[in-house]
């Protein structure tokens, strides 16, 4: 078993820093836009956001290859914009749009890539978590040394597939990394009140596989211990969970008024643990970036979401004739 | 510049509400992410949020004001040193969507023609045949599309060191290596799901249910994740991939044991439905059925898996999907059936023939997509129609076709489409009452004298 903490934070460089900055704040601005969109009526049904949980993403997909792939829940628009999916097609499915990833079929919740290895997008919780471990039984079957990252949330954690799916990947060694972003609430039961035991990575051990706890408020912890369970899995020594303890600051989705715990609990998260901040400052204060850099950079994200939000209202409904198309396939479809 | 802030919609259902309370007054700063004012939903209170940093210039609607209409300007938010007076006073932004050019309707079927039907044979005249069991056919299936493309393995209970809890994979541990036929698990639920995944993947499974009784724990991956992920992905991935296993009852083996999907499974747009009953069918719609690249449930039966039928002793035999075939041909009635069903519908008909009756039976082999056109075409010469299956009766295979001749050839008719089902009780242990709830060939013969009024 290994060890509880990540041991020790990768040496990065001020680009790479800054880039991770980059990505979090994306990811927090456009949720920010996401949300706004809702409110005037143009983005419908549930709505799930990200913001808090902006480290996990970009840590692990600072751990990831080319060719390896990911599937989460129904709060998929972190992960989407992690792997570098283009916002204005992400928007303009939240918006319902023709130029959505899945010409506004599928909604906030069911997008997919097949360009970024992206496989959804899931709303039934947890069936993403079988569904990633045969993602990664296909990449073992094909012997490309590819690594899956499984996403799901505490809430998750606790449906029977989830062990039904550790039991197989490690009979199997499959090569998938199950992250758990562990966010303390399950919509409005908070993990105490759903959970005997503390920790979910520990129930790994029940079936050989090794996994670790990680401060998912920190991108460097997040990304070190990302990089040691992809080592793992590519040695092909099976899967590997990562238990990433992360906080949303908003409700479950657009319509929960988040009544099971305090203002001040969410307040506290965002003035002492916030992820953005905590790059922001270690930028300024070991002098990696001035003030006009990270504003540049503010800047810069504005504009992209703010595009991503024109083109998302800009873009036209899909046509009628679209509610008819893609229910089968007609040739084989290539999904590598 | 100044910005007004719009009334929000905080819940799907949303379209007016109370503005509760203000938590900031005009002159105050704020930035995002702090709490401005309290509103009432149709469901709950819910605080709302600044998404902007600036100050509040101006309340326009009083706290306590009730029916507020989602998208009314609330409150105006300026910046440091700007007058309230520089916003214009736009009108609320639609949220109207371009709206995309609506097809014409498409006109209600008119007078009914006889609909076109694929007529030609599923063999070529004089081909050699062999004698085989459903079982070895099914086996002989998956070992050349096996043997054809090394993507396509096999998973599920018992498959490969056992040789298959009712034999169909026999042999192929042998041929094929654990590899590619892989003993799970009992976790249907997740071996399902991670055969989903695999064929998301690149691979073409084949998940095997020890029966289909036990897909119910997987049924969810089967229909939310197999079913419908090419049209939530607008077309960019699927899952080309077989769901297989006996379906509805064996014998004596109760209410657990004993169910038919059929009519489930049917309902279920992305899902292509295949219940053979015949040995040379089971064969050539399985090699469709792995070939196919959508996801596909595919009905056997334990009964007729010992059947023996002539199957054509060709190189590449496959049969396609949506054609039914004509087992016999008739002029007095037409028997609609498929998998087992078969069965009750040809020993039926020998025997209606000894009353003079003649009776044309189809077997529809594919529900889904389902050879219509077939049936239409039978009615329309007999102008009589009976139904035959193992499940239940409400929601029934049968009901659909009833409705689809109703709606297509309804001034053929001469008599009310019956349909022969299993009862409407789970099924029971004892023998007597098992034989009773299923349904018998003597029940077929009386509902077809019913319809030919003899």
């Amino acid at each position: 078993m290994a060890a509880r903490k990540a041991a020790s934070k990768p040496n990065v460089s001020a680009e790479e820093l800054k880039g991770y900055y980059r990505d979090m704040l994306l990811i927090r601005r456009f949720e920010e836009k996401a949300g706004q969109l809702y409110g005037m009526g143009l983005i419908g049904g549930f709505c799930h956001l990200y913001i808090g949980q902006e480290a996990v993403v970009v840590g692990l997909e600072a751990a990831a290859e080319e060719g390896d792939k990911r599937i989460t829940s129904y709060r998929d628009h972190g992960h989407m914009l992690a792997c570098g999916m283009d916002p204005n097609g992400v928007m303009a499915e939240l918006t319902g749009r023709e130029g959505g990833y899945s010409k506004g079929k599928g909604g906030s919740m069911h997008m997919f890539s097949k360009e970024k290895h992206f496989y959804g997008g899931h709303g039934i919780v947890a069936a993403q978590v079988p569904l990633g471990a045969g993602l990664a039984f296909a990449d073992k079957y094909l012997e490309n040394g590819r690594v899956t990252f499984t996403y799901f949330g505490d809430g998750a954690a606790n449906q029977g597939q989830v062990y039904e799916s550790y039991n197989m990947a490690e009979l199997w060694d499959l090569p998938v990394v199950f992250v758990i972003e562990n966010n303390q609430y399950a919509m409005g039961t908070s993990t105490k009140r759903s959970t005997k035991s503390p920790s979910y990575w520990e129930r790994g051990a029940a079936y050989g596989i090794p996994g670790e706890e990680v401060d998912g408020m920190d991108v460097l912890a997040v990304k070190a211990a990302g990089e040691k369970a992809v080592a793992h899995c590519r040695a092909g020594k099976g899967p590997y969970i990562l238990e990433i303890k992360t906080y949303r600051y908003r409700g479950h989705s657009m319509s929960d008024p988040a009544k099971y715990r305090t203002r001040e609990e969410v307040q506290k998260m965002r003035d002492e643990r916030d992820p953005i901040e905590a790059v922001r400052s270690m930028l300024l204060t070991g002098k990696h970036a001035s003030e006009d850099d990270l504003k540049a950079i503010d800047k810069e994200i504005k504009e992209i979401v703010n595009a991503s939000a024109e083109f998302a209202k800009e873009s036209p409904e899909p046509h009628l004739d679209e509610l008819w198309t893609d229910i089968y396939a007609d040739a084989a479809p290539q999904n590598a | 510049m100044a910005t007004e802030i719009l009334m929000p919609a905080l819940s799907p259902t949303m379209e007016e509400g109370t503005l509760a309370k203000w938590l900031v007054k005009e002159g105050d700063t704020v930035s995002s992410g702090d709490i401005m004012a309290e509103i009432e939903t149709d469901k709950a209170t819910m605080e709302f949020e600044a998404v902007d940093e600036g100050i509040v210039g101006k309340i326009l609607i009083a706290e306590g004001t009730e029916g507020v209409k989602v998208n009314t300007p609330i409150a105006i938010l300026v910046e440091e040193g700007e007058e309230v007076g520089d916003v214009s006073a736009t009108p609320a932004p639609a949220a109207e969507a371009p709206a995309a050019e609506a097809p014409a309707p498409t006109a209600v079927a008119a007078a009914p023609a006889a609909p076109q039907v694929d007529l030609t044979p599923d063999w070529p005249e004089g081909t050699a045949m062999k004698e085989q069991t459903v079982r070895e056919a099914l086996r002989d299936a998956m070992a050349e599309e096996m043997r054809a493309d090394d993507t396509v393995f096999l998973m599920g209970e018992e498959v490969a060191e056992y040789q298959g809890a009712y034999k169909v994979s026999q042999g192929l541990l042998d041929e094929f290596g654990a590899k590619r036929v892989i003993d799970t698990p009992i976790t249907e639920h997740g071996f399902a799901g991670i055969g989903v995944g695999a064929a998301f993947g690149g691979l073409r499974p084949i998940v095997e249910f020890m029966t289909f009784n036990f897909a119910m724990q997987a049924i969810d991956q089967i229909i939310n994740s197999a079913a419908k992920t090419l049209y939530m992905s607008g077309g960019q991935m699927g899952a080309p991939m077989v769901f297989r296993g006996p379906n509805g009852a064996a014998a004596r083996v109760g209410a657990q044991h004993s169910q038919d999907y059929a009519a489930w499974y049917m309902q279920v747009p992305g899902l292509k439905v295949v219940m053979p009953y015949s040995a040379s069918d089971a064969k050539g719609l399985m090699k469709t059925a792995i070939r196919d690249p959508n996801p596909v449930i595919f009905l056997e039966n334990e009964i007729l898996y010992g059947r023996t039928f002539d199957v054509p002793d060709m190189d590449d035999f496959t049969v396609p999907f949506g054609k039914a075939r004509i087992w016999r041909e008739g002029d007095d009635v037409t028997i609609v059936s498929f998998g087992i069903g078969m069965q009750y519908a040809l020993e039926a008909a020998d025997k209606l023939a000894e009353d003079g009756i003649s009776a044309e039976v189809i077997d529809l082999r594919t529900l889904r997509p389902m050879d219509t056109s077939t049936i239409l075409n039978s009615v329309m010469k007999t102008n009589r129609c009976v139904t035959v299956e193992e499940g239940w009766p409400q929601g029934s295979v049968g009901n659909y076709i009833s409705s689809v001749i109703m709606q297509q050839a309804f001034d053929y008719l001469d008599a009310p489409v019956i349909n022969c089902t299993g009862k409407d009780v789970p099924m029971p242990y004892a023998a007597n009452l098992e034989k009773h709830a299923l349904i018998t060939t003597a029940e077929v013969i009386e509902a077809v004298k019913q319809v030919t009024y003899r």
